[in-house]
């Protein structure tokens, strides 16, 4: 007979170890599922994983990997705070579009001029948008003690119908002929998010992930503010006792991970997407809660698993056009490495037991 | 310092390769950009079977590559980029999100021809094709100006765009034009593909009284939402539907891009392929009707199949005046016809349709 048993304390090894075994499983089940479609396994997992990185192509993927991965980074971090505290924020997606919206609004709101002060007054303005898209589940959740995940979650339907409307409406080309979407910001110089290094992927973005990661790191490690972050979750009776705030802390986290969703918004409206249009949100704020676990809420885990989902969103696209695997399979391939990342954590807190239970 | 070198150097190349790899190869390599899954039914679907035509039509001289699902914005920029580094000659973008991102994909191909579906911007190497599905409509018009019993005839919009208010406007002129007393009930669900909107667009229709059901979105959730309630009638959209043939979908626009695609390739087969646009109707096969079953009286038929006949030939134009605009100000006088500039951007309502185009 096969048991679980309750660690008396999480296994550190594990805890590492689970992320890898995850990717390790997610091939061999991905290998067996595009083997069942009829395509070549090995070939498949190596598209998926080697092309973007090392194929022939690399030089121009590898940038992609930076445009992919920093949203996904950049709203993870925020988020990895509020989860790390017990404060989920399930509506990143909402902040994201709203931050997009805001910017692109104060962006726009200068068309023609040409100024250095435009972008950076759209970098506020997206960080507002988010911030404040995030503060409304907060407040609610403070004041009223309503749930902030239920909350969050439905303003990104409201963020979304916002969208369509900013898109039809008040933000509409006025040159576009009645066509749904904005101006293009990738053509109105002093709104661009361009590229710091030509070829290179590089845009305020992936700097602002890269700061993002190195502040949260500071913040968990040296600040009071970690520590407070990290007592709540692990024991929020204790944090009281050791005078945390627990009001404060909900904004705060609200605030941080709604500001740096809007940020990503802001930076990807502003760079490699150009327009608000009505499809301008392709689920970033949802897939960037995958990478907050699949990083163990750790920063630098963040960073290394934004890389690895933006690796198996390239890779996909690429397995797909030169191999001919349906999207969905792509999708059930970055299905199974959640799956499998949760199914391997149950081995940090439980062991394995073989033959019958002892008699206590 | 290094990096950037590199860096720079390997944008360089980009250009380079690009150019090189597309005369590498002797099949002629055609790329195609679905927006979403081919088996959605309706607007994806139909343009992978225009994809499968030009294979079955050329055969071993040609490879066609897809990729479906594709987000409008950089992840369509990354795919094009891709396609185009493969060795794609031509590459099929058919979804009108793509518009941007495929003329900046094909300012660093130049080597690489373009098609955008549904666009309004081209380059030496980007041609843009749409169809006239404002023809399908007049005929829907038609048929559902005559069958409808409570006068009311549903709409399902699904964004307030020139696009679908040229397909309002042609179905409400053709359907007044058989029965004045028609009325019509507009709903918009902000979304192509939903079903579960489109349902509950199409009950809330119907509790309003209508028995005759539009769509502008492509999934066959309306027409389940009909056959539940019972006589209610709906048109196939985007592909022909035929599941719910012959009642409660009596007809259907079926968007047909397979003469056009084999016709591109073709052209680049040959080398002379040159940047144009195209909008096609009924005429030349882009639009097709799908089969008028036999829920509609025979007298009816015939007049929509007349209908149908005379726009094809050219002798009939669906917006052919005298027709006022809804503010009750001209639009176009006696005997005169809308030219495309103004269909294209089409932003008003003709008279008689009651309520506002969203903003």
């Amino acid at each position: 007979m096969v048991r679980l048993e309750k660690r008396p304390q999480p296994s550190r090894a594990f805890s590492w170890a689970t992320p890898i075994l995850a990717v390790i499983a997610t091939m061999i089940f991905g290998g067996l599922l595009f083997a069942a479609l009829g395509k070549d396994p090995v070939a498949s997992i190596q598209t998926i994983f080697w092309e973007p990185l090392f194929g022939d192509f690399a030089f121009y993927y590898r940038p992609q990997l930076l445009i992919k991965g920093a949203p996904l980074v950049l709203i993870a971090i925020g988020l990895s705070l509020g989860f790390k505290a017990g404060i989920w924020n399930i509506g990143a997606e909402g902040q994201y579009i709203m931050g997009a919206i805001f910017g692109a609004a104060a962006g726009l709101a200068f068309y023609p001029t040409q100024s250095v002060f435009i972008f950076p007054l759209m970098v506020v303005a997206g960080a507002f948008g988010g911030w404040i898209w995030a503060m409304i589940p907060a407040v609610l959740k403070v004041r009223f003690g309503t749930n902030e995940i239920l909350v969050s979650l439905m303003l990104v339907y409201v963020a979304e119908q916002f969208l369509a409307s900013m898109s039809l409406g008040l933000l509409k080309n006025p040159e576009g002929f009645g066509f749904p979407g904005s101006r293009n910001l990738q053509q109105y110089a002093s709104a661009h998010n361009g590229e710091l290094i030509a070829g290179s992927g590089m845009h305020w973005g992936v700097a602002a992930a890269l700061i993002a990661v190195i502040f949260a790191y500071v913040l968990l490690t040296r600040h009071r503010l970690g520590f407070a972050i990290r007592v709540t979750g692990q024991a929020p009776k204790a944090a009281r006792f050791s005078g945390v705030n627990p009001t404060r802390l909900v904004l705060f986290c609200m605030g941080v991970s709604g500001l740096l969703a809007g940020l990503a918004g802001l930076f990807e409206v502003a760079g490699p997407a150009g327009q608000i249009t009505i499809d301008f949100n392709v689920g970033y704020g949802f897939t960037a809660i995958i990478v907050a676990f699949l990083g163990r809420l750790h920063p630098i885990g963040i960073l290394l698993a934004g890389g690895l989902l933006a690796l198996t969103y390239i890779g996909g696209d690429i397995a797909q056009s030169q191999l001919g695997l349906p999207a969905a399979a792509i999708q059930v391939f970055q299905g199974m490495l959640l799956f499998f990342l949760l199914a391997f954590d149950l081995f940090t807190q439980f062991r394995l037991r073989f033959g019958q239970a002892e008699v206590i | 310092m290094k990096l950037s070198t590199l860096l720079t150097s390997a944008a360089l190349a980009l250009g380079v390769a690009g150019g090189a790899y597309a005369d590498a190869h002797e099949k002629t390599k055609v790329g195609f950009v679905f927006v979403g899954p081919v088996g959605d039914g309706g607007w994806t679907y139909e343009h992978n079977q225009g994809r499968l035509a030009v294979e079955k039509e050329f055969g071993d001289a040609v490879e066609t590559v897809f990729v479906e699902s594709v987000a409008e914005g950089p992840d369509s920029e990354r795919v094009m980029t891709q396609m185009a580094l493969d060795g794609a000659d031509l590459i099929f973008t058919t979804s009108f999100g793509y518009m941007d991102p495929t003329i900046n994909i094909a300012a660093k191909f130049p080597d690489v021809k373009f098609e955008h579906a549904t666009g309004y911007k081209r380059a030496d190497n980007v041609s843009t094709y749409s169809a006239r599905f404002y023809e399908g409509r007049a005929i829907q018009g038609h048929i559902a100006g005559k069958m409808t019993k409570s006068n009311i005839i549903g709409y399902i919009g699904s964004f307030p765009i020139p696009e679908v208010i040229r397909g309002i406007n042609s179905a409400y002129i053709h359907a007044k034009k058989v029965n004045p007393d028609v009325e019509f009930k507009i709903v918009w669900a902000y979304t192509w593909f939903d079903p579960a909107k489109e349902a509950d667009a199409a009950k809330v229709l119907i509790e309003q009284g209508a028995d005759v059901i539009l769509q502008h979105t492509d999934s066959t959730a309306p027409q389940a939402a009909a056959q539940e309630a019972g006589n209610v009638i709906t048109f196939g959209q985007a592909s022909d539907m035929a599941q719910y043939a012959p009642s409660p979908r009596v007809s259907s626009i079926i968007d047909n891009w397979a003469p056009y695609y084999i016709a591109r390739t073709k052209a680049v087969m040959d080398g002379t392929w040159e940047s144009k646009d195209t909008w096609d109707g009924i005429g030349a096969g882009m639009v097709s009707i799908g089969e008028i079953s036999d829920a509609v009286p025979a007298d009816v038929k015939e007049e929509a199949l007349a209908l149908k006949a005379s726009i094809a030939d050219g002798s009939y134009h669906p917006f052919t005046g005298p027709l006022k605009k809804q503010d009750g100000s001209d639009f176009l006088a006696e005997g005169e016809t809308a030219d495309d500039g103004t269909l294209a951007g089409m932003n008003f309502y003709v008279e008689g349709i009651k309520g506002d185009i969203p903003k």
